[in-house]
């Protein structure tokens, strides 16, 4: 087609003589467009333009005004108006023209008259409401064009307000006998329902009559209003998934007619809006999911062939797969279908790869392991379009291993943008992947710098204020407190010395804050220097009032009379004059504090903790002012939705078309109730599990951090949740067994590993090795219950990250390092592995109850803590290993057999008790090392066993196991020496808990001789659930009351309670006790008290009680932090419920 | 596809066609063309299709000297956008017989109502080419149509 196009269309002027032209057959050569169009394009200057466009627009308002124009000759006047429009020239005087010729013209005169209004107006244009009445005529019209023509009219631009004035007519049409007549209603009514959704309510009836119509054109347009009606409320129309599968079914088998075929593929649009309808409804619901996996795989399969088209189908094909209940066979179809888009070397569908590719690692973040080195050569793509889109991904798979580099990585693109929009966006995130990753405090607030200089004064105001937040709280340590408010003070007194008038506002604010609250911490810091270098802002001339306010804040806390006197009375003179209120206030209170210090102290303490304010956002204190209005007579307030809501309906009664009723804009009221300065960071971090995920940026899991004791309102807790929760689950992502993670690595970067590659390329590995460092290991947490990815606090991170990350890093490194044989073997052991859990599903299914009482860990500790189906088995292994696992079979017998043996291998003394299941650890070509722990009543036993697989023996051999947060102490002598050929030997340790985490880890290492000489050590970890440390802690009521005013370490929070027919408390409380092994101390009334303890004997009370439909827990230990991963336990139990 | 709107201009700017799917005022929609203009003007050969604009989504696609540009919202499906574009050029093609640039500056009321008939409130409408020719050709050739006329219009010729 373009290229049918490209032959015809030459130089404008060239053509201009060409009467011969196909094209030129239709324009009249004469007419005036015709000349005026030909008289614009023979003009050399602009100047000459506006002349020649002004001349005639003076010939065109002539004529239009006399009374003798012909509605014919006014036809053609609204077209050379329309075009003096589009050069940018105003011709507002033929507006009323346009609607006069609309209303009185013939057909096609009406034509244009409708075509000038709809590009002369907008839906707010006073003279609309003059076009009313012609529409409501011409819908009345037997003439089917002339209906046609007001309802593509009114799906234009009609006024708001207008609607219900021929909103009967328009319904009327639905039933009308021309399916064409019916399309355009039902399209106009979608257009109704966008602009003025309450007043289409009532017709939703008609919409399902519409979805059925006998014409596949009506039916595709109902889609539009059912796609919005779904995104709103799933749940409402769940029932119709089976029809909308079969109508997909239909479309992808062909049966639709030729007309709705484009390019051979059948009514592509059509099967596009199904498959969102579809995500839509199948988004967490397995059983409507299930409906629908055939279709998918259909429109998979059917879809294999080079056009544009089919791969738009394609991708929102792998988008609806992502986003509903998983199946494991179409994700790794889907999977398949993104490798395409990624390798094309089409750069439109090379973006769109992206774009998938972005989707889906929220869900699977080691596909983008798959495609590193294509994420890599996009990052340096020219098209800055592509860089975006990779930034953007590379955003999705952060973790805190990868983040300076990714961080770095958005900072060199946010110096080369120019575009606002971007700014802000990128901005936000690099301030979120700061808080949340950040490894030190020099790299935080170094990057927390550059943000606030590069995204100058256009940057979301949360993130200063969460920085600042961030700032104030600080972490649990004092000392580590310190540094980072010390360094930042650090940091910005050179800023300040240089140049602050080249700072942005925002930023000079927030140094100041920060100057005036920590600039004490810095001993050889005089408070007089400070004092001078604030009042040097004051006095640039580019300050803004704003920024002015908060430095005579800091100075108001910094002053001390003394010395610093002469500056601030300097200061608070000149302002105490200042125009502005709020300056002259800060100016006077700085006054006043300045001298008097003891006041000063009482104001403003040095060091204050913020969560002992108490922000009462009830504004209750407000009630007597409020009841005394409400006495005297004053309307109760409603909130601005309400109010429209109101107003909407006063105006539905009123249908006169032509009432007065001019538009009113109360739309553009925001919805949201009171903003306090929280709502605004709540919302951040409630965004779902969906693709809209951080548009807003925002900061999410900080800011609730401290909300939880200062806020305290029931509301804010509950949302809390999830995000607690993700943050839990973040812990022990980066401790991966090595085998695992050797696994995910050899399995994907194959290629670089074993050829030898030329120095740039070397480069890109190393870039590919820190971005995607962390990746494998996190794949096994998110994609369980597609749980967000994992927010991690800023506080928990500065002090627990080390050991754990700095394994795994080292680990990453020499893995990738391993030699070919090892990394076969591998994969044989994931074999082992994968076999082992297909054939086992059953057995565990049958076991699940039991299993879960004892609440046993496996070596994927996320197992026990998810729904029955995916338990056990691995899905990130899984579907690895799909691949070459392709036949099952011969690995079968096999990995029974070392299952079968591996139990009667158990020391005698413990095979009687419950133990997890064994668990494989890792492996090499001679070892394999598996585990499994059990519970004792006072102990729990880790029981490691080591197979010589090899056929030769194997001397020296000597294990060794350590924790960080456990305490490890050997059973029987630790197995060493030598090992026979296919020999098992059995080490048993007893762990008791160090340090309370949510799951914690074992390391160990193997180290033996190969008969030929050579010393090799294989290393292993093994995590526990905490849960399984957990035992009842029996006590009376009144022992109870003691200890619970004794325990220092306490957490609160809301839990979802259970309800099913019992009582609500009593059976949330029999359920984690179940679970978890808690004591039910009492139950009185609502209220509920339990206790447990951790072996061998730290214990933890908990209190619940019953509050508006929400179990408010607050748990207290003098163990620091056993609170918190208990009630990350607890949630995670009800979950699982 | 909600899309928001769309700009024909020429390879040196000028605007020869220009649809808002979405009410909006004149600076608006001056500040957009003038945006479009200079940023679809500005791609390098080669680049991909498609372009952040604020909150937006820009496809655009050259057709001999003649650009196509589409707002749509950013979560829609960019190739699709593009197909649509191309759909467009194929009805005034149909429609045109080989149509050209010129054909659009001096009958871009006939353009505007091809568009019409195509796409509507922002949705696409119809995409038959067949069927989009014919309603359009009925309009123009008829003065009055009457409803036994229409009969001849329905998805069911071919």
């Amino acid at each position: 087609m373009s290229d049918v196009v490209e032959k015809t269309l030459t130089a404008l002027p060239s053509l201009l003589s060409l009467d011969s032209h196909p094209g030129s057959a239709k324009l009249s050569s004469t007419s005036k467009l015709g000349n005026l169009i030909r008289g614009i394009t023979e003009l050399t200057s602009k100047h000459e333009e506006e002349k020649l466009i002004q001349h005639e627009l003076l010939a065109i308002k002539e004529q239009v005004s006399s009374p003798n124009t012909t509605m014919r000759q006014m036809k053609e006047l609204m077209v050379r108006s329309i075009y003096c429009e589009m050069l940018g020239y105003e011709a507002s005087f033929s507006y009323i023209h346009a609607i006069k010729l609309a209303q009185q013209g013939t057909v096609l005169e009406k034509r244009v008259g409708y075509l000038a209004v709809s590009l002369f107006l907008n839906e707010s244009h006073e003279l609309l409401l003059l076009l009313v009445n012609t529409v409501l005529k011409d819908l009345q019209s037997t003439n089917l064009i002339e209906v046609c023509m007001a309802l593509t009219v009114v799906s234009q631009m009609f006024p708001k307000d207008m609607i219900p004035a021929i909103l009967p007519l328009v319904e009327e049409k639905l039933n009308h006998p021309k399916e064409i007549i019916r399309r355009k209603a039902v399209l106009a009514l979608y257009k109704f329902y966008l602009i003025a959704p309450n007043q289409v309510q009532h017709i939703h009836n008609k919409f399902r009559k519409a979805l059925c119509d006998k014409d596949p054109g009506v039916m595709t347009a109902s889609l539009h209003i059912y796609l919005q009606m779904i995104q709103e409320n799933p749940d409402a129309y769940k029932d119709l998934t089976p029809s909308f599968v079969t109508i997909l079914k239909q479309v992808v088998g062909g049966k639709l007619p030729m007309d709705f075929n484009y390019h051979t593929v059948p009514a592509p649009w059509l099967q596009i809006q199904l498959l969102r309808i579809l995500a839509l409804l199948g988004k967490n619901d397995q059983s409507t999911s299930e409906v629908m996996y055939e279709v998918l795989d259909e429109s998979l399969r059917r879809a294999e062939m080079n056009h544009n088209i089919t791969y738009a189908i394609l991708y929102e094909c792998v988008k609806c797969i992502y986003t509903i209940h998983p199946k494991s066979d179409l994700l790794e179809k889907a999977a398949k279908c993104i490798g395409n888009f990624v390798l094309s070397p089409k750069i439109n569908l090379k973006y769109l790869g992206l774009k998938a590719l972005t989707y889906v690692v929220q869900q699977d973040p080691k596909l983008a392991l798959q495609h590193q080195m294509t994420i890599i050569e996009c990052l340096d793509h020219p098209d800055l379009i592509i860089k975006r889109e990779t930034l953007e991904l590379l955003f999705r798979i952060t973790n805190a291993q990868n983040v300076t580099v990714i961080v770095e990585k958005m900072l060199e693109f946010l110096c080369i943008s120019e575009d606002d929009h971007t700014t802000i966006d990128l901005v936000g995130k690099v301030a979120e992947l700061a808080e949340k990753y950040a490894p030190d405090n020099e790299w935080f607030i170094e990057t927390m710098n550059t943000v606030f200089s590069l995204g100058g004064d256009m940057m979301q105001p949360d993130i200063p204020n969460s920085f600042l937040k961030l700032l104030s709280e600080g972490f649990d340590s004092v000392e580590e407190d310190r540094k980072l408010k010390l360094f930042a003070v650090n940091s910005y007194v050179p800023l300040l010395r240089g140049e602050p008038g080249k700072l942005p506002q925002r930023f000079l604010q927030v140094i100041s804050w920060v100057l005036g609250e920590y600039s004490h911490l810095r001993e050889d810091l005089e408070p007089a220097e400070v004092l001078s270098l604030l009042a040097k802002l004051l006095d640039m001339k580019n300050s803004s009032s704003e920024t002015k306010s908060w430095v005579l804040m800091a100075m108001t806390k910094l002053c001390k009379g003394g010395t610093d006197a002469s500056v601030t009375q300097e200061v608070s003179e000149t302002y105490s004059s200042s125009l502005d209120t709020v300056l002259r206030q800060r100016a006077h209170e700085l006054q006043y504090l300045s001298q008097d210090p003891e006041l000063r102290a009482r104001v403003l303490p040095r060091g204050a903790n913020p969560e002992t304010l108490e922000v009462d956002s009830s504004l209750s204190f407000l009630d007597r002012f409020v009841s005394e209005a409400l006495a005297a007579g004053a309307a109760p307030y409603k909130p601005p939705h309400q109010r429209q809501e109101e107003l909407d309906q006063s105006k539905a009664l009123s249908l006169e078309p032509y009432g007065l009723s001019l538009p009113i804009s109360m739309s553009s009221c925001s919805i949201t109730d009171r903003q306090s300065p929280t709502l605004l960071s709540m919302s951040s971090g409630l965004s779902g599990d969906s693709a809209d995920l951080s548009h807003k940026g925002g900061s999410s899991a900080l800011k609730l951090d401290g909300v939880k004791r200062v806020w305290g309102r029931e509301g804010y807790l509950a949302q809390r949740e999830p995000v607690e929760e993700a943050a839990q689950v973040e812990v022990p992502s980066p401790i991966q067994s090595p085998g695992r993670q050797g696994e995910g690595d050899s399995l994907h970067s194959q290629t670089p590993t074993q050829t030898p590659t030329p120095e740039p390329e070397q480069e890109k590995q190393q870039l590919a090795s820190s971005l995607f460092v962390g990746l494998a290991s996190q794949s096994s947490v998110s994609l369980m219950g597609k749980s967000e990815p994992t927010p991690q606090r800023f506080r928990r991170k500065a002090k627990g990250q080390g050991p754990g990350s700095s394994f795994n890093a080292s680990e990453q490194i020499s893995s990738s390092l391993i030699s070919p044989p090892s990394a076969v073997d591998n994969l044989l052991c994931n074999n082992l592995l994968d076999s082992n859990n297909a054939s086992e599903l059953a057995e565990q299914t049958s076991q699940l109850s039991q299993r879960l009482t004892t609440a046993n860990g496996t070596c994927h500790t996320e197992a026990e803590l998810t729904e029955p189906d995916t338990k056990g088995c691995n899905p990130a292994l899984r579907r690895d290993n799909c691949v070459v696992a392709a036949d099952p079979g011969p690995h079968d017998d096999p990995g029974r057999l070392t299952e079968v043996c591996l139990d009667s291998y158990l020391p005698a003394e413990l095979s009687g008790l419950s133990h997890s299941e064994i668990a494989p650890l890792c492996a090499n070509q001679s070892l394999n090392l598996s585990a499994c722990h059990v519970q004792k009543e006072d102990s729990l036993i880790l029981v490691v066993f080591i197979i010589n697989s090899s056929e030769s023996a194997i001397q020296q051999m000597l294990l060794q196991v350590d924790s960080e947060e456990l305490e490890v102490s050997c059973l029987c002598d630790s197995p060493a020496g030598e090992m026979t050929s296919h020999s098992v030997a059995v080490g048993q340790y007893s762990l008791t808990v160090k340090r309370p985490a949510v799951h914690v880890e074992v390391v160990g290492t193997v180290s033996y001789q190969l008969p030929a000489g050579t010393s090799q050590s294989l290393q292993f970890s093994y995590k526990v659930p905490l849960t399984s440390f957990i035992r009842p802690f029996v006590v009376s009521t009144e022992e109870y009351g003691t200890m619970w005013l004794s325990f220092s370490h306490d957490t609160k929070q809301n839990l979802t309670l259970i309800n099913d027919n019992q009582e609500p408390l009593t059976a949330t409380l029999n359920a984690l006790k179940k679970k978890l092994q808690l004591h039910v101390v009492e139950v009185i009334g609502m209220e509920g008290i339990v206790a447990c303890r951790l072996l061998q004997d730290l214990p933890c009370l908990m209190h619940c009680r019953v509050n508006a439909g929400w179990l408010a827990v607050w748990l207290r230990s003098p163990v620091p932090d056993l609170p918190d991963c208990l009630i990350y336990h607890c949630q995670r139990a009800l979950q699982s419920l | 596809m909600t899309m928001r709107f769309m700009l024909l201009f020429s390879r040196q700017g000028k605007l020869r066609l220009q649809k808002w799917f979405t009410s909006m005022s004149d600076r608006e929609k001056k500040k957009i063309i003038r945006d479009m203009t200079t940023m679809v003007l500005a791609r390098q050969p080669r680049s991909c299709n498609f372009m952040q604009w604020k909150d937006l989504k820009i496809v655009y696609k050259r057709y001999a000297s003649l650009y196509f540009c589409l707002g749509v919202e950013s979560q829609e499906n960019e190739l699709l956008a593009l197909e649509i574009i191309h759909r467009y050029v194929e009805l005034l093609d149909k429609y045109f017989g080989n149509v050209c640039e010129l054909d659009i500056i001096f009958n871009f009321e006939k353009a505007y109502f091809i568009l019409d008939e195509f796409l509507m409130g922002g949705e696409v409408q119809e995409t038959s080419k067949q069927i989009v020719n014919r309603s359009i050709e009925a309009s123009d050739m008829l003065q009055e149509v009457r409803f036994t006329d229409m009969h001849a219009h329905t998805h069911k010729c071919t």
